[in-house]
């Protein structure tokens, strides 16, 4: 019988996977799009086709529902459908990685580990295709010309896009019920090229979704009017596809470790015993290092993508920073230096679980300084909010000391400090509970602490002279070796500490589950923070097209057609993010279902033997 | 052995706050003489009261410390007077803010101006239309090519701007010309690293031509006082005034592409 299951699953998976590899040859037109081909191997075979511009529309164009507002409804669904796509994304990638880890390191907790964050995203699975299904549908009924019109260019990759569901799944479902049968030796690779699997075709996924999004954006293989020239990968490779790829990757490990953390925060508050407390402690920490692992690069990433919308368009780039949308930034400022503050203030009170944190606790006040100055610096807006009688006082709005934090440079600057001294906390982390014994220690800390003044000092005077005193292409362009500086800092410094903390003696056993509520709830603010800010600069994103459904081609003419208020925005956001939460608690109260039997003593009819 | 006395920790979170709070008041609005904005340092110094809290509960210790003497006036009977007074005195100061922030008064509501407004993708200025993705300088290659006459460009790029500019600009182009002090909002400061160093030239070109009755509908109501040149300016006085606001402030234009 096992035998004959194997040979089922087997062949499944095979399906899978040759799905995966042949589907660019099994669909018509996929294989420009998908095989990243030569930009010139346009379909023959659709050369022959002719497209229409795109449609200009009327307010009877878009059908509606009484008492339903289309434009709410869409936003809202699509919004909660990115959140859970964005986790269910996330958590293979991490559970690919720990259970690597566990591989090598042959310790099981890191296999339970990543067992148990793959089974708090089964349930979301199947959330984020309800979601994905919900927003077809209401795409179709509220806005039928624009996903004609979408569909019409970009036929063959969301017909690839729905196989790729299929994949995806199959290859999830043998992962997930699969794990404690592919075990050991061979079967244990089988099933981690099996993670690998999923993760390729979930990435690929969210590839072809991100083309249409930019699509919208930055209309690519059409003309000015619209018409479609037939080459799909064109429309595909549009201008800003890679820069929102590399940014959603990122953003989405960091959000998924966000939610697991939110989940192991869950779960250590309601633990019933200290082995709980101590395991869901645990498992909190590696959700939160991995969360701050993906945040650290996440800020450049970002910048990345809007630099690249600024280079697409001036008019979306000044909408984006210093227009209309200016002040979300301000928002989003606020609730990043919030994400730096709770990951440090976690880390800070994790300490608590060594005997020998009491050496480093004096340092974490000066890390608190400069983390909030670089935070006000960070969120300090170039616009600022003035009463008469301070315009009068200042003579205009433009403060001569502050108005210069307002801009990019200074932003770069405080980020790479956040960044280095969030670092610098997770390394008196992983200090806390060693006493290193190789001669040498005394020049291992000299080098690292001329390293951080050296690369601060270099981070300053890039922020400073290049971004103040250079034009723009230098200006942009200092943001690359200031980044570089901080890589090159924690690089080395991990270096170094892995040597001189090599054959370290431990100062006692680290006490999981010794840690304050109150570092929890650090970790709800972290997933809430998250979700919030995706939500915020997801909108940013999208109402950057303004009055366009497809960027200058394809205009809005819905009653919605406006951009709404910000606080409007802001309040449609933070309902969204309060549905998620409810349904994320929804997904954590579902875990600790399934693990409870209760006795129904009395109830069943006794059987005969 | 004599043991150090050390400020109770709510007495020390108090006078960080409080010396904070001093702090920022004293340096921009009497060492600076710019005074900090109410809405900032509000954003400020929570954020301050966040991470100083953040250093006093990150141990157990500390947190005991700090939270004790509140646990005490709440619990503690022999505290009762103290008690009393402050159960009073909090709620009333809280009303006394609550009362003094709704109580109507006769100053203006804040605006959230923005100091860049968005550019159109397409203009329509002196009987032609510009797609501003696309617009450049057309002397701006002058710089390099011929810089004798890039200099004549610039100059006579000069003599508009003191013929035309100069009056709410200013002559040195920081925006204090003398009609400036009229003026709300006060006319921009070229010299500001925040203003024209940011932006391309077309959009410069895009803000003389239309001026403010040509700013964008999504963000009105508008009240710049700036004129639409295009009435007074010709095409090519426009672009050489450009050159001239880039050339004697040192800023370059916005750019995607190396020298």
């Amino acid at each position: 019988m096992q035998k004959r299951n194997s040979r089922i699953i087997m062949g499944a998976l095979f399906t899978a996977v040759f799905a995966l590899f042949l589907l660019p040859s099994i669909v018509p037109g996929l294989d420009a799009s998908l095989a990243f081909a030569d930009e010139t191997t346009v379909n023959l075979d659709v050369d022959a086709v002719t497209y229409d511009p795109a449609p200009k529309l009327t307010e009877a164009d878009y059908p509606k529902i009484s008492g339903v507002n289309s434009r709410v409804v869409v936003w809202i669904v699509a919004q909660l459908h990115l959140w859970f796509g964005a986790f269910v994304l996330a958590v293979p990638i991490f559970v690919f990685i720990i259970e690597a880890i566990g591989m090598s390191t042959r310790d099981q907790r890191y296999d339970n580990m990543a067992y148990e964050f793959i089974k708090i995203s089964i349930t979301a699975f199947s959330l984020t295709a309800i979601l994905g299904g919900l927003l077809v549908f209401c795409l179709v009924l509220f806005y039928p010309d624009l996903f004609n019109y979408l569909a019409t260019i970009f036929k063959e990759s969301m017909f690839a896009y729905a196989l790729l569901f299929f994949v995806e799944s199959a290859v999830l479902y043998v992962y997930y019920y699969g794990w404690h049968w592919l075990q050991g030796g061979f079967k244990k690779w089988v099933h981690l090229t099996l993670g690998l699997l999923l993760n390729a075709s979930g990435a690929l996924l969210m590839f072809l979704a991100n083309a249409w999004t930019t699509f919208m954006m930055s209309p690519a293989g059409v003309d000015a009017a619209g018409v479609f020239s037939g080459d799909t990968w064109a429309a595909i490779h549009n201008f800003l596809w890679n820069p929102i790829n590399i940014h959603r990757m990122i953003a989405n490990v960091a959000y998924g470790g966000s939610i697991v953390g939110a989940y192991a925060a869950f779960k250590f508050l309601s633990a019933r015993n200290k082995e709980q407390r101590a395991h869901y402690d645990w498992m909190g920490y590696n959700a939160n290092f991995i969360a701050i692992a993906a945040l650290l690069p996440l800020p450049f990433a970002g910048y990345y993508l809007t630099a690249e919308m600024y280079v697409y368009s001036q008019q979306m780039g000044i909408t984006l920073m210093g227009g209309v949308f200016a002040w979300i930034f301000i928002i989003q400022a606020v609730l990043i230096g919030a994400l730096f503050l709770s990951a440090n203030y976690y880390l800070w009170c994790g300490m608590g679980r060594s005997e020998g944190a009491h050496r480093y606790n004096p340092y974490m006040k000066y890390i608190a300084v400069v983390l909030v100055v670089s935070f006000l610096v960070w969120f300090t807006p170039h616009t600022l909010v003035l009463t008469n009688a301070e315009l009068k006082s200042l003579g205009g709005p433009y403060h001569a000391i502050l108005g210069p934090l307002g801009i990019m440079p200074a932003k770069n600057t405080a980020v790479n400090l956040l960044i280095l001294f969030t670092f610098l906390s997770f390394m008196f982390y992983r200090r806390a509970n060693k006493i290193a014994t190789v001669p040498w220690v005394a020049k291992g800390n000299a080098v690292q602490v001329a390293l951080f003044t050296a690369g601060i000092i270099n981070i300053f005077i890039l922020g400073t002279y290049y971004g103040y005193y250079t034009n723009t292409v230098y200006k942009i362009a200092a943001s690359i070796p200031q980044v570089l500086t901080t890589l090159v800092i924690i690089a080395i410094s991990v270096a170094i500490d892995a040597f001189m903390y090599k054959g370290s003696k431990e100062v006692a056993p680290l006490r999981w589950g010794r840690v304050p509520p109150r570092s929890q709830y650090a970790l709800f603010l972290l997933a809430v923070s998250f979700t919030w800010l995706m939500g915020l600069m997801g909108y940013v994103r999208s109402g950057i097209r303004q009055h366009w459904h497809v960027t200058n081609i394809f205009r809005d003419n819905s009653p919605d057609a406006y951009t709404p208020g910000l606080g409007y925005a802001a309040n449609v956001i933070s309902i969204a993010t309060i549905i998620f939460m409810a349904m994320v608690i929804f997904v954590f109260w579902l875990s600790t279902v399934s693990s409870q039997k209760s006795q129904a003593t009395g109830y069943w009819k006794e059987q005969g033997t | 052995m004599i043991k150090k006395r050390r400020i109770p920790r709510l007495l020390q979170l108090v006078l960080i706050v409080a010396g904070v709070y001093f702090g920022f008041i004293l340096t921009f609005d009497v060492i600076l003489g710019q005074l900090i904005p109410k809405s900032l340092l509000t954003m400020y110094m929570f954020f301050v009261i966040t991470g100083v809290l953040m250093v006093f509960t990150f141990t157990e210790e500390s947190t005991r410390e700090l939270i004790d003497p509140i646990k005490a006036l709440v619990e503690d009977p022999s505290k009762k007077v103290l008690r009393n007074i402050v159960f009073v005195i909090v709620p009333l100061l809280a009303g006394i803010y609550t009362y003094s922030s709704l109580l109507p008064s006769f100053e203006a509501p804040v605006e959230l101006r923005t100091i860049h407004p968005a550019p159109p993708s397409k203009m329509k200025a002196y009987g032609k239309r510009f797609d501003l993705a696309t617009l450049e300088n057309p002397y701006r290659k002058y710089e390099k090519e011929d810089p004798d006459k890039f200099r004549e460009l610039v100059r006579e790029g000069g003599d508009v701007y003191i013929k035309g500019c100069q009056y709410c600009h200013g002559d040195k182009l920081d925006g204090k010309g003398p009609y400036a002090a009229g003026l709300n909002p006060t006319p921009l400061n070229f010299q500001d690293v925040g203003t024209i160093a940011q932006l391309q030239e077309s959009y410069i070109f895009w803000r003389i031509a239309t001026g403010g009755p040509g700013l964008p509908a999504e963000a009105a109501p508008w009240i710049s006082s700036m004129p639409i040149w295009e009435d007074f300016l010709s095409e090519d006085e426009t672009w050489k005034v450009i050159l001239f606001l880039y050339d004697y402030t040192g800023h370059q234009p916005r750019s995607w592409e190396h020298e």
